[in-house]
């Protein structure tokens, strides 16, 4: 079973189906591989190449938001790195 | 075979329940008393808690209790409130049920209201078990969809497999509503693209330009903290989770709360007050929103949920179909469908969809779906202005 789903070719990440800790090298549907910089919890999003700071994110080709940093493969895409085109996600739970 | 209750209209109701309806805040502890006596039975208690007028919330309560699952009505009013009690009877009886309204001020308050009620809902019960019974269809049926406790699996399982279900339906000529226009902000040149006319898609994109500025104006996206928590980062993520439950059938209609779709096919409903904004946030959860498709004729309703939500509905039956399979196997008693096993490759994308959709058939037969077995039967209504919907909106109506 493949432990990253990757839902488009065009895509800079996939969709980790298990809990992926640092460090573990993990390999994509094509056969090639990454080694994982953070932790990815089930359900997130881990880059699978570079990706620019001011760069578009897709996935299922489809832009979910912009970087706001350069992003290195095997590292986890989601609020610290990725910000909404249209209205900002607010992150508090009060 | 499916066995439908004849309404006078000529629609046909899957369930045929009692509606117990407070007319305002005030009225609510009598309408739930009388409702508690009836555990079990299909008695379900709706209502609006607001004092002063709004036309929606009339317009809902009078689509409400003439809906095709309900076969009697009992309105409770307190009597000094705003909402039109007696034309609200007067429709209720036009539509051929049984209904009546005890004023709690001159019904000798509380306790002399409740044992009224509940005396006049047990005769109701009796009365409507003669409602004639006729053969029901997928065509006949309509379906609302709704997301809620989304994750990263709800785009990935869970809405996927709706939409699987929805094609289905809509090719046996059924009629399927998807909605949360506030969770589509990313996707609106894609919805625009499927709209069977042109006209229909600049509906669809100023439908849009209406929800991103509303949301934007509310300084907040419909977007909760536990969708993080799950795996998803931003509105226009989220959205393209939500977006997959609509399927891959043409967008025949746009329409909004309360209007009954017209013809088979696969429709929008929108939302988003219009107008400035006025009341606060278009739908406070996600009961506001089943409310607003059982509102547009739903006889039953498809909830995609990846974090586990617990709700069901009055009125309409809930199908809880789960996209995260940790969840499923945590909440097991409150999920229909694990729709996870997608992702753990026990199943295909179209299996999945293919057992939603015969689950539909089976729940409009009559089997209860989880949520109504547990006694879910939440509601909610709440101020909202809206304006009718243009020309360009139902290009199948002449």
């Amino acid at each position: 079973m493949n432990e990253l789903l990757v839902l488009a070719p065009t895509d800079q990440i996939a969709v980790a189906v298990r809990d992926i800790e640092p460090g573990e090298t993990v390999t994509l549907p094509d056969g090639s591989r990454i080694v994982t910089r953070t932790r990815v919890p089930f359900g997130f999003k881990v880059a699978i190449r570079a990706i620019a700071a001011e760069e578009k994110v897709f996935k299922y080709n489809v832009p979910i938001g912009t970087a706001t940093q350069a992003i290195a493969p095997g590292e986890v895409v989601h609020l610290n790195n990725l910000r909404s085109d249209y209205i900002a996600t607010r992150r508090e739970r009060t | 075979m499916m066995n439908g209750y004849l309404r006078q209209d000529g629609r046909k109701g899957i369930r045929n329940t009692v509606i117990v309806a407070y007319l305002v805040e005030c009225a609510r502890h009598v309408a739930q008393e009388i409702t508690n006596r009836f555990r079990g039975q299909c008695v379900h208690m709706i209502g609006f808690p607001g004092c002063y007028p709004n036309d929606y919330a009339s317009m809902m309560m009078r689509r409400l209790t003439t809906h095709p699952n309900v076969g009697a009505v009992l309105l409770v009013s307190l009597g000094c409130e705003s909402m039109d009690r007696n034309n609200l009877l007067a429709e209720v009886r036009a539509s051929g049920r049984p209904a009546e309204l005890i004023v709690i001020q001159s019904s000798g308050g509380t306790l002399r209201s409740i044992e009224a009620g509940a005396a006049w809902v047990e005769n109701a019960i009796s009365e409507i078990a003669a409602v004639p019974r006729v053969e029901i269809t997928a065509a006949d049926l309509v379906v609302g969809t709704v997301c809620g406790g989304s994750d990263t699996t709800s785009g990935l399982a869970a809405n996927p497999a709706m939409g699987v279900a929805f094609d289905l339906l809509v090719a046996a000529g059924g009629r399927a509503i998807f909605e949360e226009t506030g969770e589509l902000i990313g996707l609106e040149h894609f919805m625009a693209e499927r709209a069977v006319t042109p006209a229909l898609g600049e509906e669809i994109l100023a439908c849009m330009r209406k929800t991103e500025d509303y949301y934007r104006t509310m300084g907040q996206s419909s977007f909760a903290v536990g969708n993080a928590e799950g795996g998803l980062t931003t509105i226009e993520e989220k959205s393209l989770g939500a977006y997959a439950k609509s399927g891959q059938s043409r967008i025949a209609g746009l329409i909004k709360p309360g209007d009954i779709p017209p013809y088979g096919g696969l429709f929008l409903l929108d939302v988003i007050p219009d107008g400035e904004v006025r009341f606060g946030f278009p739908n406070i959860n996600d009961n506001m929103e089943i409310a607003e498709l059982i509102a547009c004729g739903s006889h039953l309703i498809l909830f995609a949920s990846g974090r586990g939500s617990v709700v069901g509905s009055a009125i309409s039956p809930v199908i809880k179909v789960c996209g995260n399979p940790r969840t499923y196997r945590a909440m097991t008693d409150d999920m229909d469908v694990n729709a996870g096993a997608i992702l753990e490759n026990e199943a295909t994308l179209d299996e999945v969809g293919q057992s939603i959709f015969a689950l539909i058939q089976d729940v409009a037969a009559g089997t209860p779906t989880k949520s109504e077995k547990l006694g879910h039967q939440e509601f909610i209504l709440s101020y909202k202005y809206f304006t009718p919907i243009g020309p360009a909106c139902l290009p199948r109506v002449a």
